[in-house]
């Protein structure tokens, strides 16, 4: 790792200009990134090579840094919900839902148990969302250009879902501190409906175009290996880790927003490569369609926020009716709410991995320290062990298995 | 001090028995534990947790700034157990003059990011850490943006 931190191509020890030409340069560094289609965002990755094998690899974070963690200070705790969005972008409702229940720990808040399996049914169409990202890139990546159409295509479905919950696409911010931030509009259950009964089906299809495709298996089959100890000891969560064979979800785990009342499994897988996370990515779908089909058939009635006047907005109409209405919604607006003093870390199963949010009230209405625990900055620490010792044209494949978003990772 | 009701637990009863005077207090609370350890005394705390304990993981390491309040700042750690299926958080606490405090990079590989981290948004050095170098912001840049005397708006002095 000497000369690793001069960018650009460089060549270690050669000089051709030398009279007797001795060794030939052992080493050279390849700078990839931070303007790299495969690294999907800014990642710079300096590959110290030696022929075609890969000698260290050095991930350079940062690009994103939006100090997203200082801005959580300055805002009423309400107001924070709309920065967890923009952390993880592929993943928003999960960041949403992470942030909320760690307010709600704080605050002691019940939310009602349809609100509780609204949240459920939305994260598991994000982890949908988010997995047909990373399958449809990957799958670019390697060279299947098609799946990513096909992928894409059941995605709008989603994105189409999300608008109709909360009017936003991408950024929903739909899940707020103590319930939801709207009624759950009228129909829905027909698009979603529409949707999870085909999705099965269309897994189906990228299986067809990938599982037994030849060149698939060739370039992700006993790519990308490392050991499980290693993965725990460098931070790494999620997919990756089943796919070495160790269950664990914190879904499963410890459940939160009663996910103890679906039924549904976690796929684990032993090869430990790159093909065995794509499976488990693909299992994991259908596992999470499974959710939401349970979710959509058994959702229960009742009233979607908690019953917490001093800190869910009223309801427009009350707010003209009633004068106690009016008054809590001038105070929230204007001063938030106060939340108890103390401090919770509260860690969900995101698409990546484990998302943990860390929140230290001092009792007054902004937070007094966020911390993020984003998947994609614990899993891109393990990327020089895994890529070490490789081929430069399997680090597509393996850092592709990874699935981080830099907006996550660098926050 | 440490409740009675936190020394009756099996980590917290083992910690002290294998390392007396390593935990300066404790705090349970929302199904969550909270130990303090004695800054000198966290790699061996570390050590006993990931070896005898099977707190394999470290989720995360961060600080909080406590400003104008002294010891000034708190370094976090969250360690997570998959096969006890528990987490558990430390914390030590460290002066607002030169903050420093050991790594525990050689007990998890993983804390040298969060390290760095806390490191580039604090400025809390952590001794005999492998690359201890700004990790988001650019290597030049000037103050710790996290700590609480860091203005959010406003020209640069």
């Amino acid at each position: 790792m000497s000369d690793i931190d001069s960018p650009g191509v460089t060549a270690v020890e050669a000089d051709p200009e030398a009279p007797e030409a001795g060794p030939r340069p052992k080493s050279l560094v390849l700078n990839m990134g931070p303007q790299h289609p495969s690294t999907h965002g800014v990642l710079r990755l300096l590959l110290e090579l030696d022929g075609e094998t890969i000698v260290s690899a050095q991930p350079d974070i940062g690009y994103l840094h939006t100090g997203i963690e200082k801005e959580f200070e300055v805002k009423f705790y309400q107001q924070g919900v709309t920065l967890t969005d923009r952390i993880d972008y592929l993943a928003p409702l999960s960041n949403n839902l992470c942030y909320c229940l760690a307010v709600e720990k704080l605050l002691g808040l019940e939310i009602p148990p349809r609100a509780q399996w609204t949240r459920v049914m939305l994260t598991e169409l994000t982890r949908l969302n988010s997995h047909l990202v990373w399958l449809g890139t990957h799958a670019i990546d390697i060279g299947a250009m098609s799946v990513f159409l096909y992928c894409f295509r059941e995605r709008e479905e989603i994105l189409r879902i999300f608008e109709m919950f909360s009017g936003q696409r991408m950024m929903t911010s739909y899940f707020r501190i103590g319930g939801l931030a709207l009624e759950p509009p009228r129909g829905w259950q027909k698009p979603v409906k529409r949707f999870i009964d085909v999705f099965p089906s269309r897994v189906d299809e990228y299986e067809e175009l990938l599982t037994n495709n030849r060149i698939w298996i060739g370039r992700t089959k006993g790519v990308g290996t490392f050991p499980l100890e290693d993965m725990l000891d460098l931070g790494v969560t999620g997919p990756m880790l089943r796919a070495a064979g160790l269950k664990c979800d914190a879904r499963k785990a410890q459940p939160y927003s009663s996910y103890e009342k679906f039924d549904f499994e976690v796929p684990v897988r032993t090869e430990n490569d790159v093909y065995a996370r794509y499976l488990v990515r693909i299992e994991e779908m259908r596992q999470s369609a499974r959710i939401i089909k349970q979710a959509l058939e058994g959702m229960p009635d009742g009233p979607w926020t908690a019953d917490a006047p001093h800190v869910v907005l009223p309801d427009r109409d009350k707010m003209k009716t009633q004068m106690e209405a009016l008054i809590y919604h001038f105070k929230i607006v204007t001063e938030g709410f106060r939340v108890p003093a103390g401090e919770v870390y509260q860690a969900i199963e995101s698409p990546r991995g484990e998302v943990g949010y860390y929140v230290v009230s001092d009792g007054t209405a902004k937070p007094y320290r966020v911390h993020v625990r984003g998947p994609s900055f614990g899993n891109l620490q393990a990327v020089p062990r895994m890529v070490a010792g490789t081929l430069i044209a399997d680090v597509i494949a393996s850092i592709g298995s990874m699935d981080f978003v830099l907006g996550d990772s660098d926050r | 001090m440490i409740p009675e009701e936190i020394k009756a637990l099996p980590v917290v009863g083992a910690l002290t028995g294998a390392l007396p005077e390593s935990i300066v207090s404790g705090k349970a609370g929302r199904g969550e534990l909270t130990l303090e350890v004695a800054a000198e005394k966290i790699v061996a705390v570390c050590e006993f947790l990931k070896n005898e304990q099977k707190f394999v993981r470290v989720s995360t390491v961060t600080g909080v700034d406590w400003y104008p309040e002294e010891p000034r700042f708190e370094v976090v750690y969250h360690l997570h157990s998959p096969e006890r299926n528990e987490r558990l958080r430390l914390k030590c606490r460290l002066p607002g003059e030169n903050p420093e405090i050991d790594s525990v990079t050689g007990v998890w590989r993983g804390a040298n990011w969060y390290e760095r981290e806390t490191f580039d948004l604090f400025g809390i050095r952590f001794r005999n850490h492998p690359d201890l170098r700004r990790i988001m912001l650019p290597e030049g840049w000037v103050g710790y943006p996290l700590r609480k005397d860091y203005p959010v708006t406003g020209d640069r002095v």
